[in-house]
C-alpha cells in the first residue's frame, strides 16, 4: 500500500513556508513512524520546501509513504541550478541578498538534505527546473 | 504509557459548550451527552482547559492542607511562584507563614532550582547531548513532547525538576538532622500547577517521586494572607537567591543558566509551535529551549491566584532586592551540593522517557495507512467548518474518531441534515407513486 501526499508550493511566500512539511510530519506521526525516521523526513522535507520557496518560480513537494520507505520528491519549475557540485557544498548559496537578510539561504539546504536522507538524487537543468529525489528507509 | 491526569470535570457546572475542546493542545477532550469528557491517555495536564472554561467546570485534583497530618514531620516546598502571590518584600515572612500553617520546616524549591542549574551547566558541557536541549522543568511540556513530538524526546534535559530535588534534599536533611525515618517525613509542594500533581503520581524519568503531596497555592492563599498580618518577628529562613526565585517567570531558568543562545517560550500553543520548528532542524544555533505551558511561566499557573503580569513584576522586584546578598546566598547552593556530595549522576533520569503513541491511528503501519485514507475520505464529506457541534474539536478529529470507532458520520449535523434531505426527497418521490390499481392513463 502506498500513501501519496502532494503539495503545491508557492514561491516567495514565507507565510506558508513549512506548511507542507508540517503536514507530511503530522501524517507520519499518525502512522506511528519511528522517531529517528520522522526526524530525518522532517528535516529533508522542510529544507526541500524552503528551497522551492526561496529559489524557484513554484513547484511541488511530494511524499510517497510505504511500509518500508518514505520517498520525498521536490520538483520545481525553474530557474534550475547552474553548478550542482558547487550548490552541494556546505555554505555555498545563490540566495539573493534580500533572502539572506531574512536569515535564509545559508547554503545548508542541499547538504542537509543529502546528509539526512538514505538516498539522494538531484537533477537540474538551467532554465527548466530542479528535481530532488530522496529516500528515507523506515527501519 | 500510563498517564493518570489530574484535571477533572465538575459535571454540574459543565454546559457542554465547545470552548475547552477547541483549546486543548492534544485534542484530549470531547463533548458527550452535553458534558466534556477528558481522554485520560491524551491529557497532558497543561491546564489550558481550566483557564478557558467559562463555567469553571474544570479543576485539578490536589491534596488538602489537612493531609499533611498523615506525617510526623511535615515539610513545605514552596514553588518560586508562591512568592509572587503576595505583596511582601521579605521572603522570610512567607516562609514563616507556612510554618504557622502547621509545617515543621520549609525547603525552598527556588534553592533546588539553583542546584538544578548547577548540574544543567555540567550537562550542557558534556558531549553527549542533543541540541537544543529542552528543559524538563515543566511536566506538561515534557508530556507534550512525548505525545506530539516523539522525535524530540532525546533532546529533553534528563535532570530531575527543582521540586523533586527539593523533596529529596529536604528529606535527607531531616533524616540526618532530626533522626526521623524517611517514611515519617512528608514533603508537600505548594504548587501553581496541576501537572506537578500528575508528576507525583507518575513521575517522568524516575520510578518514584520524593514528593508526598501537592497543595494548590489557591488553597493556602487566604490562610497565608491572614497569617502574614499577624507575623511580627521574622526568622531568617530563606536561602534562595534571585537566580532560583527567577525561575517563577518565563525566562528565569535560562537566565540562571547564563547561556547566551537560549529561547524561552510560554503558553502551550506557542511552545508547540516552536517545538515544530526545532523538529524542522531550525534553531540549530540554540543551546537551550525553555518552554513553559502557562502564559508568563509558572506565575501564570492555573492554581496561582495573582495576575501573572503583576506576579512577574513582583518576582523581578524580589530578585533585585536580593542583589547585594546574591553571593552569600549562592554560596548556599555549593554548601548543599557538597554536604550531600551530590553529583550529576544523582539527579539524572533513572529511565528513558517513553513516547505516548495515542495520536497514532494504529500500531501497525499498513493498517494505519488504510485508516489514514479512510480519515481523508470521510473528511472530504465533512463541511470543514470545525464547528464542534459533533463534540470533536475539528472535522479532522471527528473523521479520526469515526475511523477509530468512537463516533458516527451522522454526528455531524450537516451530514445528518443532508441525510434527512435525501430521505425527505425520497418520501416525496414515493408519495407520488400510485398503486397499479389506481394508475390510469387518462386519454
Amino acid at each position: 500500500m502506498l500513501l501519496e501526499l502532494e503539495f503545491e508550493i508557492e514561491p516567495g511566500n514565507f507565510m506558508l513556508a513549512g506548511e507542507a512539511s508540517s503536514k507530511i510530519k503530522e501524517t507520519l506521526k499518525k502512522l506511528g513512524v519511528k522517531p529517528e525516521v520522522l526526524k530525518k523526513v522532517a528535516i529533508v522535507s522542510y529544507e526541500a520546501e524552503m528551497n522551492i520557496v526561496i529559489h524557484s518560480v513554484g513547484g511541488i513537494l511530494k511524499a510517497i509513504i510505504s511500509k518500508d520507505k518514505i520517498e520525498v520528491i521536490a520538483q520545481d519549475k525553474g530557474p534550475g541550478i547552474e553548478d550542482i557540485e558547487l550548490a552541494m557544498k556546505e555554505g555555498y548559496s545563490t540566495a539573493p541578498e534580500e533572502i539572506r537578510n531574512l536569515g535564509f539561504g545559508a547554503g545548508m539546504g542541499l547538504p542537509n538534505m543529502k546528509k539526512y536522507s538514505d538516498y539522494f538524487e538531484i537533477d537540474s537543468q538551467k532554465g527548466k527546473g530542479t528535481r530532488v529525489y530522496m529516500i528515507i528507509y523506515n527501519k | 504509557m500510563k498517564n493518570l491526569h489530574s484535571i477533572m470535570l465538575d459535571k454540574e457546572k459543565c454546559k457542554g459548550c465547545t470552548n475547552c475542546i477547541k483549546r486543548c493542545p492534544t485534542e484530549a477532550i470531547r463533548v458527550r451527552n452535553s458534558k466534556a469528557r477528558i481522554i485520560d491517555q491524551r491529557c497532558i495536564d497543561c491546564g489550558e482547559c481550566i483557564r478557558t472554561c467559562p463555567y469553571h467546570a474544570k479543576y485539578a485534583i490536589t491534596n488538602s492542607l489537612e493531609e499533611i497530618n498523615r506525617f510526623q514531620y511535615k515539610i513545605a516546598l514552596p514553588a518560586p511562584s508562591f512568592y509572587a502571590q503576595f505583596e511582601v518584600d521579605d521572603v522570610n515572612k512567607l516562609l514563616y507563614a507556612l510554618l504557622e500553617l502547621g509545617f515543621d520546616d520549609v525547603f525552598e524549591v527556588a534553592k533546588a532550582a539553583e542546584i538544578v542549574t548547577h548540574f544543567t551547566k555540567q550537562f550542557i558541557l558534556s558531549e553527549k547531548n542533543k541540541k537544543p536541549i529542552i528543559s524538563s522543568a515543566c511536566p506538561a511540556v515534557v508530556r507534550l513532547v512525548q505525545t506530539k513530538f516523539p522525535d524530540l524526546i532525546e533532546n529533553i534535559l534528563p535532570i530531575a525538576s527543582p521540586m523533586e530535588v527539593a523533596a529529596y534534599i529536604a528529606k535527607k536533611k531531616t533524616q540526618r538532622e532530626k533522626r526521623i525515618e524517611e517514611d515519617k517525613i512528608g514533603a508537600f509542594f505548594i504548587s501553581p500547577c496541576a501537572a506537578k500533581m500528575t508528576y507525583v503520581n507518575s513521575p517522568l524519568g524516575f520510578e518514584r517521586s520524593y514528593v508526598d503531596g501537592v497543595i494548590a497555592i489557591k488553597d493556602v492563599y487566604g490562610l497565608v494572607r491572614s497569617k502574614l498580618r499577624e507575623i511580627k518577628d521574622v526568622k531568617s529562613l530563606s536561602i534562595a537567591s534571585g537566580k532560583g526565585i527567577g525561575w517563577a517567570a518565563s525566562g528565569g531558568e535560562s537566565l540562571a543558566l547564563e547561556v547566551e543562545e537560549y529561547v524561552n517560550v510560554d503558553g502551550i500553543h506557542n511552545v508547540a509551535r516552536v517545538l515544530e520548528e526545532i523538529e524542522n532542524g531550525k534553531l540549530k544555533d540554540i543551546i537551550y529551549f525553555e518552554g513553559l505551558a502557562c502564559s508568563g511561566g509558572c506565575v501564570g499557573g492555573p492554581l496561582a491566584v495573582e495576575n501573572p503580569y503583576v506576579a512577574k513584576n513582583r518576582i523581578k522586584r524580589l530578585c533585585s532586592n536580593l542583589k547585594d546578598k546574591e553571593e552569600s546566598l549562592s554560596a548556599w547552593t555549593e554548601e548543599i551540593i557538597n554536604s550531600f556530595s551530590l553529583k550529576l549522576r544523582d539527579v539524572i533520569f533513572e529511565k528513558e522517557l517513553e513516547t505516548n503513541p495515542v495520536l497514532e491511528l494504529d500500531s501497525d503501519i499498513e493498517r494505519a495507512m488504510e485508516k489514514f485514507e479512510k480519515v481523508n475520505n470521510i473528511l472530504s464529506m465533512l463541511p470543514g467548518l470545525d464547528c464542534g457541534a459533533c463534540g470533536s474539536p475539528t472535522c479532522k478529529t471527528l473523521a479520526e474518531d469515526i475511523v477509530r470507532g468512537f463516533a458516527n458520520d451522522t454526528d455531524c449535523i450537516f451530514v445528518l441534515r443532508e441525510n434527512i434531505k435525501e430521505l425527505a426527497n425520497k418520501m416525496v418521490e414515493l408519495s407520488n407513486k400510485l398503486p397499479p390499481s389506481l394508475e390510469r392513463n387518462d386519454e
